[in-house]
C-alpha cells in the first residue's frame, strides 16, 4: 500500500497520531513518515505530560469546571495578546471533547500527582506521560492499518500549481517518492537544527541546550517555507526556560528542570548577580530565565545555595555541587571565589527580617539598599553545606511555522494549498505568539491533528 | 549485597524521581517519590515491591538508546534477586539462587528417589488408596520437617529483610493491606485498571494478572486441601482416600486445576517477554520453578485420577517428590517472592499508615 496511500502523516508525534487515527476511521489508507527510529519515534511528545482542557463540570480526570473564557484569559496572559482569537478559541472549545475521544483511542490518565503543580482542574496528566500516550496511539493506528516507517525523513514536498504532486524521503539510505491524494504536516519545528537557531538568535545559541527530540530539525518547515507557503510566528524567537547545566545537548526533557532559583541567588561566570531571583513564583519565571542566561557572557548562570533551602525544591537528575564554603564551592564551580565571597557577603548584608519567609508564595522576604534587588524569599546565604546549580538555556520549542486557517489547511498568498493540511508544533504559532500555557501543546496537535486528518480523508475520499 | 547492583539502582531512582510521569503505574512511585535521597535499605524495599510490570520501562523517555539509559524493572529486578540471596539463611544456601534450575532439578530427582525407595523398602503391609504404598506416619516424618524447616529459614530470611528496610512494629491492618493488594495483584492493574506490560512489548494485557491468580489461587485452594486432610485425621479420625465430595477433593481438585493452568500460562508469557527487562542470570531458575510447581500440580490430579491402579506406585513418588522438592527450595527459589512481596507491602502500608 505504501505504494500509493490515499494520505501521507509525515511526523510520528501526537498531532500526527491523532491525524492518521481519524483519517483512517474514515476508511482513508495511510502512511505514517516518521523521521525517528522507533525507539526515539512520538517527536516532542515524548517528553510531555499534560493536556489542558476546557470542561463545565468534572471531566475525565478534572475537578470542578475551566470555562472558554478562564482558558483564553490564561493564554492571553502568557501571549500578551499575541494570539489569533478566533483559532485559539476554536482550539479551546474543541478541546472538551478531545479528552473523551483520546480516552476512546487508549489513552489514560492520572487521578492525581504529587510534587507538581497543582493543576487537577486545569490539565490532565498522560500515566505514564507522553511517551505513554503516543504508545497507545501507535497501537490504535495499527489496528486500524496505518502503516508506520520509521528512520523515514522527508526531504522535499513538491508543491506545484497549488497543490502537493510528490513527497519524497529518505530511508535506509535510499530515496523514495510518493503521490498520495493529501498530505499532513505534523513533524515540528526547527529548534535541533542549532545553525538555524544561531542564524535566527545569534551565534549565543550554538551553547543553548534543546529540551526535545534532536529529529525536529525543521526540513519540511524550510522546505515549504521557500516554496511561498505563508508563514506565521517570530522566526528570531524560540521558547527557552533555565535548565541544569549538565544536562543533555539533547532530549533531557523534564528532569533537567531546576526550581530553586526562587530561594538561591543566581550569579555570572564573574561571580555577579544579575536579576531579582525572588521576583515571582518559579513557574511563572523559568521562562524568563531562560532568556536572562542567554544573555549572559557563555550563556551560562550559577545558582548558588545553603543548606536552609536543599529540601525546598523538587530534586533534579544530577546532584548538586556540595561545598563546606562559598569559595570552596566557587573553585567546584570555576567561578572567582572572590568574586562570589563578595557577591555573597553583599547580598547577606541586605537581607534583613526572614521571619516571614515562605516558600510557597511571594513572602515579601526582600532586600534593601541591594542592584538588583531580590524581592521575595531574601534569607542570607550562610549556613553550610553549600550548593550550587549551574544553569543553561534550554529550548523546548520554535514560534516560526506554517499558517493554517481553522480547517488546518495551509496555503500560498490567499490561495488554500488544496491538498496539504498542518497540525501540532509546525502550525502552534498559528495560535501561540509567544509564551507558553502548559499543556497547550499538546492541546493544539490533538484539536487540529484530528480537524487535518477529518480534512485530509475527505479530500481522498 | 553487591553495591553496584544498588547504586545502579539508586542513579536510575533519583532519576525517576525527578521525572514522576509513571506514578500511578504501581506502589513503587509513590514510595520512591516519598524520599529525597535512597539509603540503601530503601532501594531495596523498593526492589521487592517493584512487581515488574514493566510499564514503567515502556513509558520511559529515557531508555535506551538515550544515554540516561534506564531500565528500572532491570534493575530492581537485579536488586531484588541479590537481595534474596542476601537475606538467606543458612549463610550459604543463597547461592542456590544463582542455580535455582540446577537445584530444583536435582531436589526433584533425589526426592523421588527418596520416596521411591522408602515406599519399596518400608512398604506397609495393611493400608487403603495411597498409604497402601507408604503410611501415613512415614510420609508425616518426611513431611513435618520439610514443611516446618524451610519455613523457620524463611522466617529467619524475613527478620532481616524487614530489618534492612526500617520496618517497624508489624500491625495488623499493614499486613491486612498487604493481603489486600497481593489478593486481586493491584500491581498488575497498571494504575487504570488495564493490566501490564509482559508479553507484547507496551500493550496492556491482564494475562500474567490473571494466570498469577490462577497459580495464587490455586497453590491455596491445594494447601488448603491438604490442611483440610491433616484436621480431617487427628481432629475426626477421618482417614484418606477421601471422597469426590469430601472436603479435601473439593478443595484439591478446582485447586489443582487452576495450579496446572495459572503455571502453564505463566510458563508460556515468560518465553514472549523480553527478558532484557528483569534479572536475566534468573530467568532459568523461575522458569524452573514455575515448571515445578506445574509438576507438582499436574503429578497431584494424575495421582487422583489413577486411583486403584498400578501407576500409583509410581505416580505417589512422584507427585511426593516434587511437593518435597518444592518445599525444601522455598526458601532459596522464587517461591521466595512471596514472602518478600507480602513484607514489601506490608511495609509499604505502614508508610501510608505511620
Amino acid at each position: 500500500m505504501s505504494d500509493n496511500p490515499d494520505i501521507v502523516v509525515i511526523g510520528g508525534g501526537n498531532a500526527a497520531l491523532c491525524a492518521a487515527i481519524t483519517a483512517a476511521e474514515r476508511g482513508a489508507r495511510v502512511l505514517i513518515l516518521e523521521g525517528a527510529p522507533k525507539a526515539y519515534r512520538g517527536g516532542n511528545s515524548r517528553h510531555t505530560r499534560n493536556f489542558r482542557c476546557m470542561h463545565q463540570g468534572p471531566l475525565g480526570p478534572l475537578v470542578e469546571s475551566y470555562s472558554e473564557d478562564e482558558y483564553f484569559e490564561d493564554l492571553i496572559k502568557v501571549t500578551g495578546g499575541k494570539t489569533d482569537e478566533g483559532l485559539a478559541r476554536m482550539v479551546i472549545r474543541s478541546s472538551e471533547e478531545c479528552l473523551p475521544w483520546m480516552e476512546a483511542h487508549g489513552v489514560r490518565f492520572q487521578p492525581s500527582l504529587s510534587g507538581t503543580l497543582s493543576l487537577a482542574r486545569t490539565n490532565a496528566f498522560f500515566l505514564g506521560g507522553g511517551k505513554g500516550l503516543v504508545n497507545a496511539y501507535y497501537r490504535t493506528a495499527e489496528a486500524l492499518g496505518v502503516e508506520v516507517k520509521y528512520d523515514a525523513q522527508v526531504t522535499h514536498l513538491e508543491v506545484d500549481d497549488g497543490q502537493v504532486v510528490r513527497v519524497e524521503y529518505h530511508q535506509n539510505d535510499l530515496d523514495f517518492a510518493l503521490s498520495p491524494k493529501s498530505v499532513v504536516v505534523a513533524s515540528g519545528g526547527f529548534q535541533a537544527d542549532t545553525d538555524w537557531l544561531a542564524r535566527a538568535w545569534g551565534p549565543a545559541a550554538k551553547n543553548f541546550l534543546i529540551r526535545g527530540t534532536p529529529y525536529n530539525r525543521g526540513v519540511v518547515l524550510a522546505d515549504l517555507l521557500d516554496q511561498g507557503v505563508e508563514q506565521v510566528g517570530d522566526p528570531t524567537q524560540c521558547h527557552a526556560v533555565a535548565i541544569d547545566g549538565r544536562a543533555p545537548k539533547f532530549d533531557g526533557g523534564i528532569v533537567t528542570r531546576l526550581d530553586c532559583v526562587p530561594f538561591s541567588i543566581v550569579v555570572n561566570k564573574h561571580g555577579e548577580r544579575f536579576y531579582d531571583e525572588g521576583e515571582d513564583v518559579w513557574p511563572k519565571r523559568y521562562a524568563i530565565w531562560g532568556r536572562l542566561i542567554a544573555n549572559q557572557p557563555d550563556q551560562i548562570g550559577y545558582v548558588v545555595i545553603d543548606a536552609k533551602s536543599i529540601e525546598l525544591f523538587m530534586p533534579s537528575v544530577f546532584p548538586p555541587i556540595e561545598a563546606p564554603t562559598i569559595e570552596a564551592l566557587a573553585e567546584k564551580m570555576g567561578l572567582p571565589p572572590a568574586a562570589l565571597r563578595q557577591t555573597v557577603d553583599g547580598f547577606n548584608a541586605a537581607c534583613g527580617d526572614t521571619s516571614a519567609f515562605h516558600p510557597t508564595e511571594l513572602d515579601g522576604v526582600a532586600t534593601k539598599g541591594l542592584n538588583p534587588p531580590k524581592t521575595n524569599w531574601a534569607r542570607p546565604i550562610t549556613d553550610p553545606p553549600f550548593y550550587g546549580y549551574s544553569l543553561k538555556t534550554g529550548v523546548t520549542f520554535t514560534y516560526l511555522g506554517l499558517k493554517v486557517d481553522e480547517r488546518a489547511q495551509c496555503s500560498i498568498g490567499n490561495r488554500p494549498v488544496t491538498n496539504l493540511w498542518a497540525a501540532g508544533e509546525t502550525m502552534a504559532g498559528s495560535i501561540l505568539g509567544q509564551g507558553y500555557l502548559a499543556g497547550f501543546g499538546m492541546t493544539i496537535g490533538t484539536v487540529f491533528g484530528r480537524i487535518a486528518g477529518q480534512e485530509a480523508a475527505a479530500h481522498a475520499n | 549485597m553487591q553495591i553496584d547492583l544498588i547504586e545502579e539502582a539508586r542513579r536510575q531512582a533519583q532519576i525517576c524521581n525527578a521525572c514522576r510521569y509513571c506514578e500511578s503505574y504501581c506502589s513503587v512511585f509513590p514510595a520512591l517519590h516519598a524520599n529525597r535521597s535512597f539509603a540503601d535499605g530503601d532501594i531495596v524495599q523498593l526492589a521487592n515491591l517493584c512487581h515488574n510490570c514493566r510499564g514503567c520501562y515502556y513509558a520511559c523517555q529515557y531508555t535506551a538508546p538515550h544515554e540516561f539509559d534506564l531500565n528500572l524493572p532491570r534493575a530492581l529486578a537485579e536488586v531484588r534477586q541479590d537481595s534474596w540471596k542476601d537475606f538467606a539463611w543458612p549463610k550459604g544456601f543463597g547461592a542456590l539462587f544463582d542455580r535455582a534450575g540446577v537445584a530444583i532439578a536435582t531436589a526433584l530427582v533425589l526426592g523421588f528417589a527418596l520416596i521411591f525407595a522408602l515406599a519399596q523398602a518400608l512398604r506397609p503391609e495393611t493400608g487403603d488408596g495411597f498409604y497402601a504404598y507408604m503410611s501415613h506416619s512415614l510420609m508425616v516424618a518426611i513431611f513435618a520437617p520439610a514443611f516446618l524447616a524451610p519455613l523457620f529459614a524463611m522466617s529467619v530470611s524475613l527478620r532481616r529483610y524487614w530489618h534492612s528496610v526500617g520496618g517497624g512494629r508489624v500491625k495488623l491492618a499493614d499486613i491486612w493491606a498487604a493481603c489486600r493488594s497481593a489478593g486481586r495483584m493491584k500491581n498488575l492493574e497498571g494504575g487504570h485498571g488495564d493490566g501490564c506490560n509482559f508479553e507484547d512489548e507496551d500493550r496492556f494485557s491482564q494475562a500474567r494478572r490473571h494466570f498469577h491468580q490462577a497459580t495464587l489461587y490455586g497453590f491455596l485452594l491445594c494447601f488448603a486441601s491438604t490442611t483440610s486432610g491433616t484436621v480431617l485425621h487427628y481432629g475426626f479420625g477421618l482417614e484418606a482416600p477421601y471422597g469426590f465430595l469430601s472436603l479435601p477433593k473439593l478443595l484439591g481438585v478446582p485447586g489443582g486445576l487452576l495450579l496446572c493452568v495459572g503455571t502453564a500460562g505463566l510458563a508460556w508469557l515468560k518465553t514472549k517477554a523480553d527478558p532484557e527487562l528483569g534479572a536475566k542470570s534468573a530467568w532459568g531458575g523461575e522458569m524452573a520453578f514455575i515448571l515445578l510447581l506445574f509438576a507438582v500440580s499436574a503429578t497431584g490430579l494424575l495421582l487422583y485420577a489413577a486411583t486403584g491402579t498400578a501407576a500409583v506406585a509410581v505416580l505417589l513418588p512422584l507427585h511426593l517428590g516434587t511437593v518435597l522438592a518444592f518445599f525444601l527450595l522455598t526458601p532459596y527459589s522464587k517461591m521466595a517472592h512471596g514472602f518478600y512481596r507480602m513484607a514489601a507491602l506490608t511495609r509499604d502500608s505502614a508508610r501510608h499508615t505511620a
